[in-house]
């Protein structure tokens, strides 16, 4: 059924090696007058896991912050740079910023349910938000979506109940239903199991390796194990700056930098 | 091994701790009943008069050997005040707490948080002559007489001489008095909405105001319930403006039909005969009983407050701890 949600892609990928769906170009970014993200540019591909580490206040949150413009709501930030999306600066002025978020859906690192809505307006309201009133396409989406999430079996029978009522877990996985259930065509994740326990983060892992097969997914994660185990590309970002950026194996196993070797042998962070 | 001396507890702080501060608790009780107590004993005498009708009656005659006693105006005088006042203050108070929570650069939030808070400690007796000197005679001029030349003699509402000392002028400046406790709570209320929650909204795509309605509003309902019945609670006693303002009309007269008209509360007919009253007369008797008219009233806006809040919090189990 999500074959009925999904777009069909617009462009022909087979005239080109390799797509990327975001491309950010130097991107410098501060709040409250600390510089957290210094000239950094990266590509990521489309429907490809993309992770970003680094030990904490390397500035890998904010960089993800301001690839859907959700940085320019914290107090006093400033950013320069240009973000593309599929080619279209998200920063300029012609583009609204309302649809851009929409197009770039993002989970957080705490579970945020909306606590006086239902499992099922969870999910929903983002629907609803845009406009969607069909209620027959609405039940069909929430389904769809929480069953992408993995959760649509431990809910279905409860689907009234409050989304509080959830555990840790299965209230992330009701967060990356909701953000789902809008469509975006990129996925960002900002350490999205770093408050779960050991089950519900693998449950969490198996799942983007299933969505990846039709989102473009921006992970951070301060776990390395887990940037092994569900990326095919890694960025390492320290004190702001991009230090190493390639694919997932290639930084693990045989590092070109030395502090990205130091990090991911555990030396520091 | 070498032996070390603790002290061996502390058992007179202990209960000194513990009587000091039962004693501070049994004080709210003590206090609670003594007025009940005084209120109910000091109206006896008019309930023993007039029975039920000293709630349903209307007359008001303080002329000895004529008595006769009814507070059925002054109910409906303060529920209509209140009630006016409510409607102006409540969507006024909102949209400041709106605005400085959601949409004021800091540089605004602050001196403007300041402002109302500075506004919310003016005394009453200031509103009081301000609106009896100077806003009076604004809404004499601008509102009344306009309204009155050109609905007056069609609607009921709108009937009377503008004249400015009557119920639209009190219920303006209760309003204009109570909007800073509202705006000032509710906009702390707003303000408590974690950012987690208007980042989950913006992520979906939402407009300021439709982060404000799928995240902050649910989020903050019952804290702003909460704000409003305090707002109510106050204009329902508040005294000394509305005293000033009201036109201080007596019985049946002082039943609320025109805006225009002269009215009076169940606050403001105590502050206005009280010392006319003799002690031990009937006509004390009565106003200690519209005092405990006024007590029930207060009591039963908090009781419904809280059943309300509890509602609510009851409807989203989890938001208030989230």
């Amino acid at each position: 059924m999500m074959e009925t949600m999904t777009k069909i892609p617009l462009k022909d990928n087979s005239t080109e090696d390799v797509k990327y769906k975001l491309i950010a170009e130097n991107i410098s970014a501060s709040y409250d007058g600390i510089i957290a993200v210094k000239n950094v540019s990266m590509k990521f591909r489309d429907r490809a896991v993309t992770a970003l580490i680094g030990p904490s206040g390397c500035g890998k949150t904010t960089f993800l912050r301001c690839l859907n413009r959700m940085h320019e709501l914290t107090k006093n930030a400033t950013l320069t740079g240009r973000v593309l999306l599929d080619g279209e600066d998200l920063y300029s002025n012609k583009v609204d910023p309302i649809i851009n978020r929409r197009k770039i859906g993002m989970v957080f690192q705490k579970p945020n349910p909306f606590p006086t809505m239902s499992i099922y307006d969870n999910v929903a309201c983002g629907l609803k938000l845009n406009g969607v009133k069909d209620k027959k396409i609405i039940d069909e989406v929430v389904e769809g979506c929480l069953k992408m999430a993995s959760l649509w079996d431990e809910v279905k029978e409860k689907l009234k109940n409050p989304g509080m009522s959830l555990s840790g877990g299965q209230q992330q996985r009701l967060c990356i239903a909701r953000a789902l259930a809008i469509q975006p065509e990129v996925l960002l994740m900002d350490e999205p199991a770093s408050a779960l326990d050991p089950i519900a983060t693998q449950k969490i892992e198996e799942m983007i390796q299933e969505l990846k097969k039709e989102y473009t997914i921006i992970i951070v994660t301060h776990n390395m194990q887990q940037a092994t185990r569900v990326s095919d590309y890694t960025g390492f970002m320290y004190l702001g700056d991009l230090v190493e950026f390639g694919e997932t194996k290639q930084i693990f196993e045989n590092p070109r930098n030395e502090i990205t070797a130091k990090y991911v042998q555990g030396q520091f962070g | 091994m070498m032996a070390i001396k603790m002290k061996k507890g502390s058992p007179i702080t202990d209960k000194i701790f513990k009587y000091v501060a039962i004693g501070a608790a049994t004080y709210v009780l003590v206090i609670i009943i003594m007025i009940v107590v005084n209120l109910t004993t000091g109206s006896a005498q008019v309930w023993q008069q007039e029975g039920i009708s000293f709630l349903t009656g209307s007359d008001w005659n303080s002329v000895e050997g004529r008595e006769s006693y009814g507070a059925a105006p002054y109910i409906m005088g303060t529920l209509v005040n209140a009630g006016i006042a409510m409607a102006i203050s409540i969507p006024l108070s909102f949209g400041i707490a709106m605005f400085l929570s959601e949409l004021a650069p800091k540089l605004l939030r602050t001196p403007l948080a300041m402002v109302i808070e500075l506004l919310a400690a003016v005394p009453s007796v200031v509103y009081g002559l301000w609106g009896l000197l100077v806003f009076r005679t604004y809404i004499q001029n601008w509102i009344e007489v306009p309204l009155h030349n050109l609905f007056g003699d069609q609607s009921i509402i709108f009937a009377g001489t503008p004249f400015g000392l009557d119920i639209l002028t009190a219920s303006i400046i209760l309003a204009i008095m109570i909007v800073p406790t509202i705006a000032s709570i509710s906009k702390e209320i707003m303000l408590a909405v974690p950012n987690s929650q208007r980042e989950a909204a913006y992520m979906l795509g939402a407009t300021k105001w439709e982060v404000f309605r799928i995240a902050v509003l649910p989020y903050s309902k019952s804290g702003l319930i909460g704000a409003t019945i305090l707002g109510l609670g106050r204009a329902v006693g508040e005294t000394m403006a509305v005293t000033m303002l009201i036109g201080n009309a007596t019985g049946a007269a002082a039943f609320p039909s025109s805006l225009f008209g002269p009215g009076q509360t169940l606050a403001s007919i105590m502050a206005n005969e009280f010392a006319e009253a003799s002690q031990g007369g009937l006509h004390l008797a009565a106003l200690v009983g519209i005092g405990l008219i006024l007590f029930l009233m207060a009591f039963a806006i908090n009781v419904v407050a809280h059943l309300l809040v509890a509602k609510v919090v009851k409807s989203h189990e989890g938001a208030v701890l989230a």
